[in-house]
């Protein structure tokens, strides 16, 4: 019973990581009717600059900051010179140019940084463990992942439903031409959100970094994981994107424990642990199709 | 029709210059194209923009290569029947599977449209794609070799040449074929399908049943440059069905010029080019191959053919996320 | 007519293209040797094909550019890790740029796509690298040398010193793929105590917490893993994150403890034992020189990549001094690599019947480098003279 409410702790840590990702995707990709998918190389901007910035002993929060502001900034200069021209284009023609996007951002980092994975360590006062679940010591540094997103997820909440520049965004979603009309410099605001976007996307990858690789394509596996996130949730709705990431977290994570253990009761185990682990693998994709085959537009649809 | 010419002269070039490896080369780019074209009947005729078309092409590769291995040690496969090599079983039944799960694939994902369907064909894809990493019994993530290519009576396939211009006959077919669909009432409907379904429902026509009937079409299409390819290579490996492999269709059928079904012929032959000579200058060639990608994309929006007919085409928004 | 002349212009570039593709080889000169080196150099894993690359090149750099006397032309190709790109490269390789030899495959399902089929047509391969079992039984092949390993061995070594440690409950994990189970199937079969449980993970999966948990559950004495490259640094710093590291002892293949890994996982692996063929504090000349040499010429430690590159490149040079640097003498080559006449970074160093080393085996445990940085230090020998659990079915 302990063993399940850690895993279920564990589902939780991991959609929450996703959700870091998510809700910055989700607003660019509703909002701005843009398809992104060098929004996982902007995880990786984010990861090496952080790792770098402390393994130069910038100390942890420095680090943090460079790691999320190199990101916003190349967000924001990817905006600048490339997505802007393709706000108005087809969804075929933003998957290319961000599919070219990946193919450079992949190779300039190993150009940059080498090929091997650089190192990065979680802060001291992170490092320990706390026994929140009796007898099994939770990684602190992922409890501050947890509140990390939390933190953020409730920020985001705020700033679009109840401030004046969520006011603008919501009405740039639904009407560009009236909120220029309204004054607002849209395509500045523009620039600002999608580097908003990207800093969430570098949070994510600094605070990623102290439990994973920091390696060239280390954004791919879990952009394809955000985009399952964020449309099963419902494009651009951000409790969508926390549903979403919670629905993926919590499957993928008891599923990876417990089909296995469930396919060992009828067959024998050396059948049972690769056919149960194979499933595991499979379990989110079949949660989305069977997702988006009764809520075609996601649980949380905003639009239409 | 200058890249039939071009692409009909590839052997006897490549002899000329004693460099038989060209036409290795330029027979892979022929197989892309043929499920390149296919998928341009999805994306530029019918808007349905599919980032999972590798499925159709890793599901159509192992069709083969099953089928290849059981023929080759003579075990069992199903109901006590051993596989088989030839040609004439194995390639239509690659095309029947895939044509099958396109069925499926398209049943479901035909439900949703715009950003949605992207993302879910991209999900199936991933779904097959981890299906086949664990298929242990046919190789797993290694992946399985063809031990003999597939038989045809009467050619010998090994042959260079025979099956590069093998490849390139039925490259001509499929183009012809589809060429005269899409001008066909069907084409019609499934065009009319993507530029306003509603109308199309209002006229009498069921426009599930149209898209989904191309979305199998290009699926078995798929499918055969898949069975085409585990021939080439003689090997087959969940590689074939990775995302990024999806992509990389997408890109040919672009880069070529979208909604021309030429176009994509264009396109795989400029790719392959592309990669060929860029690994040639430098190990880093996608830092150049991605903003190309972008440029194209960018500025030049009718593709290959676009430019070589001197204006750029432009193309409908076709997602009907707003809808 | 724009049209017409662009469309001229497009031709004419495709058939300088083509043009140029084909000249490139009628320009060879015949007298250097030609290495074709297939590698993975792209994707996280590059890291591996780069560090055996530069080994070898080291080897080709301390002989001023020869190998066993003669020039050497080492074409260098990256494969991406996709088998079937390495198959286009490998034909590109015999047919058009026609290298005398072939070597440089790191993993087991590129090597699998290309090397029955290059043996078979001919050509002598030489693995820097992987060593899937397939090639080592009964599907040996006179013109396949495996200058690494056969992949079994390293994990072999492993569950050896986990029996001879005494431990008695024991929690196995892998990737859910043919090495992976290959690697727990190679550990089992020396390790002869009870399995607390057996669990296979996605391939490239990066969080680990689901599984550290249930493994923390199960209370085992001691775990053994294999995650190589990016997995490894994952489950690695998760294990410790979790406050495992000082409570069950954590035990791998060299894999997931060569030194960029022990650098990018950091502290966290400290203390960790792994089993390899080489150690960089080795006590033996030509090691030393290794060491000393490769920091000179790349500022880098070398890993255990590097050691099997730069061993491949002077046993190559062994056979190419041999037959005096003609390489039409095929079998006068192949016999004089079978000798293994040179010496190895990691001392005994000879060809079974089937062509695969058999060398020593050895455990390392990872420990911070007062240089900066982490590396291996030797711990003892498992194996002496290993001979693999294939070579018996080669009839050669």
């Amino acid at each position: 019973m302990l063993l399940f409410l850690e895993q279920l702790l564990n589902g939780l840590q991991f959609g929450v990581t996703l959700l870091l990702m998510a809700s910055g995707l989700t607003l660019i990709f509703g909002i701005m009717n843009l398809i992104n998918l060098a929004h996982g190389s902007l995880f990786m901007v984010g990861a090496y600059v952080g790792a770098t910035a402390i393994a130069h002993g910038s100390g942890f929060f420095l680090g943090l900051l460079a790691g999320v502001a190199a990101a916003a900034l190349t967000g924001m200069v990817m905006e600048f010179v490339i997505m802007r021209r393709l706000y108005r284009r087809d969804h075929l023609d933003q998957v290319l140019a961000t599919f070219g996007l990946i193919l450079f951002f992949n190779e300039m980092v190993s150009i940059i940084w080498g090929r091997q994975p650089i190192a990065m360590d979680p802060p001291a006062f992170l490092s320990g463990t706390v026994e929140i679940i009796p007898g099994a010591p939770y990684p602190a540094f992922r409890l501050a992942v947890i509140a990390t997103g939390i933190l953020v997820t409730g920020f985001l909440y705020f700033l679009v439903m109840k401030t004046r520049i969520g006011m603008w965004i919501r009405a740039g979603a639904s009407n560009r031409e009236m909120i220029g009309a309204l004054g607002v410099n849209i395509s500045l605001l523009y620039t600002l959100l999608f580097g908003f976007g990207a800093a969430l996307a570098g949070l994510a990858g600094v605070m990623a970094a102290p439990f994973s690789a920091v390696q060239s394509g280390m954004g791919e596996n879990i952009l394809i994981l955000t985009f399952v996130v964020i449309v099963i949730g419902g494009i651009g709705s951000i409790r969508g994107a926390v549903a979403g990431a919670l629905l993926i977290g919590l499957t993928d994570t008891l599923g990876r424990v417990y089909i296995p253990d469930l396919m060992r009761l009828w067959l024998p185990p050396s059948v049972a642990d690769g056919a149960g682990a194979s499933l595991a693998s499979m379990m989110i994709y079949i949660l989305m199709a069977v997702a988006l085959a009764f809520r075609p537009r996601g649980l949380f649809q905003t639009h239409g | 029709m200058a890249i039939f010419v071009l692409l009909a002269l590839v052997p006897p070039v490549a002899h000329a210059f004693d460099n038989a490896f060209l036409i290795t080369m330029f027979n892979r780019a022929v197989i892309y194209a043929v499920a390149a074209v296919g998928l341009d009947l999805i994306i530029g005729f019918g808007g349905m923009v599919s980032f999972g078309h590798a499925a159709f092409f890793g599901i159509g590769a192992y069709t083969a290569g099953i089928l290849g291995t059981h023929a080759f040690d003579g075990s069992d496969f199903i109901f006590g029947w051993t596989g088989s090599n030839d040609a004439f079983v194995v390639w239509p039944l690659a095309m029947l599977v895939a044509a099958f799960f396109g069925l499926i694939i398209g049943l479901i994902s035909l439900r949703t449209s715009g950003v949605y369907f992207i993302m879910i064909t991209l999900a199936f894809a991933q779904l097959f794609y981890f299906f086949f990493v664990s298929l242990s019994q046919y190789g797993g993530a290694d992946g399985l070799s063809l031990w003999d290519r597939n038989v045809i009576p009467g050619l010998d396939l090994y042959d260079r040449d025979t099956f590069y211009y093998l490849c390139f006959a039925i490259l001509l077919a499929v183009w012809f074929l589809l060429s005269r669909l899409v001008g066909s009432r069907f084409g019609r409907v499934v065009i009319g399908c993507k530029q306003n379904e509603r109308r199309m429902r209002a006229l009498g026509y069921d426009p599930l049943l149209y898209k989904l009937t191309a979305f199998c079409i290009s699926a078995a299409i798929g499918g055969l440059a898949g069975a085409l390819i585990a021939n080439h290579s003689e090997f087959v490996s969940p590689g074939l069905l990775h995302w990024s492999r999806s992509g990389e269709l997408m890109v040919i059928v672009i880069l070529g010029g979208l909604g021309t079904l030429v176009g994509p012929i264009y396109g795989a032959l400029a790719l392959f080019l592309m990669e060929e000579s860029l690994v040639s200058f430098t190990e880093h060639w996608q830092v150049i191959l991605g903003p190309v990608l972008i440029l194209v994309v960018v500025f030049f929006r009718g593709g290959i053919v676009g430019f070589l007919s001197g204006a750029g085409k432009t193309t409908v928004k076709s997602g009907g996320d707003h809808g | 007519m724009l049209a017409k002349r662009k469309k001229a212009a497009l031709l004419g570039a495709a058939a300088l293209l083509m043009g140029t593709c084909a000249a490139g080889i009628s320009a060879q000169a015949a007298e250097p040797v030609k290495i074709g080196m297939i590698t993975t150099l792209s994707t996280g894993a590059g890291y591996l094909g780069d560090d055996m690359r530069k080994g070898f090149e080291l080897a080709i750099s301390e002989h001023d550019g020869k190998l066993g006397g003669a020039d050497i032309d080492l074409i260098v190709e990256d494969d991406g890790l996709k088998p079937e790109s390495a198959r286009q490269i490998a034909t590109r390789m015999m047919e058009s740029e026609h290298v005398d030899l072939m070597t440089g495959i790191i993993f087991s399902n590129v090597a699998m796509a290309v090397v029955p089929k290059v043996v078979r047509d001919g050509m002598i391969y030489i693995s820097t690298n992987a060593g899937p079992s397939a090639l080592a039984g009964a599907k040996c092949n006179a013109n396949y040398f495996n200058a690494a390993y056969q992949n079994d061995n390293i994990h072999e070594a492993m569950g050896q010193y986990v029996q001879d440690q005494g431990f008695k409950k024991v929690y196995l994990l892998a990737p859910n793929y043919p090495a992976g189970k290959d690697a727990l199937a190679g550990f089992k079969r020396y390790y002869k105590g009870d399995i607390a449980d057996e669990v296979y993970t996605k391939l490239g999966q990066t969080d680990y917490a689901a599984e550290i948990a249930s493994l923390r559950a199960a209370k085992p004495d001691a775990v053994f893993f294999f995650y190589p490259g990016g997995m490894g640094i994952n489950f690695i710093k998760q294990y410790a994150q979790a406050g495992l590291k000082d409570e069950i002892p954590l035990f791998g293949p060299a894999f997931s403890a060569d030194e960029h890994l022990v650098d990018a996982v950091g502290e966290a692996a400290v203390g960790m034992k792994n089993t390899s063929h080489w150690s960089p504090d080795m006590d033996n000349a030509a090691s030393k020189k290794f060491v000393a040499g490769y920091f000179a010429k790349y500022g880098a430690k070398p890993s255990l990549y590097s050691v099997q590159g730069y061993d491949a490149a002077n046993l190559i040079g062994s056979a190419i001094s041999a037959v005096g640097g003609d390489m039409s003498k095929k079998d006068d080559f192949r016999a004089a690599l079978k000798k293994a006449d040179f010496s190895s970074v990691r001392g005994n160093f000879k060809f079974g019947n089937n062509n695969h080393p058999i060398q020593d085996f050895y455990v390392r445990e990872v420990v911070a480098d007062p240089d900066g940085g982490y590396t291996n230090k030797l711990v003892g020998k498992v194996f002496s003279n290993h001979v693999d659990a294939y070579a018996s079915e080669c009839k050669m």
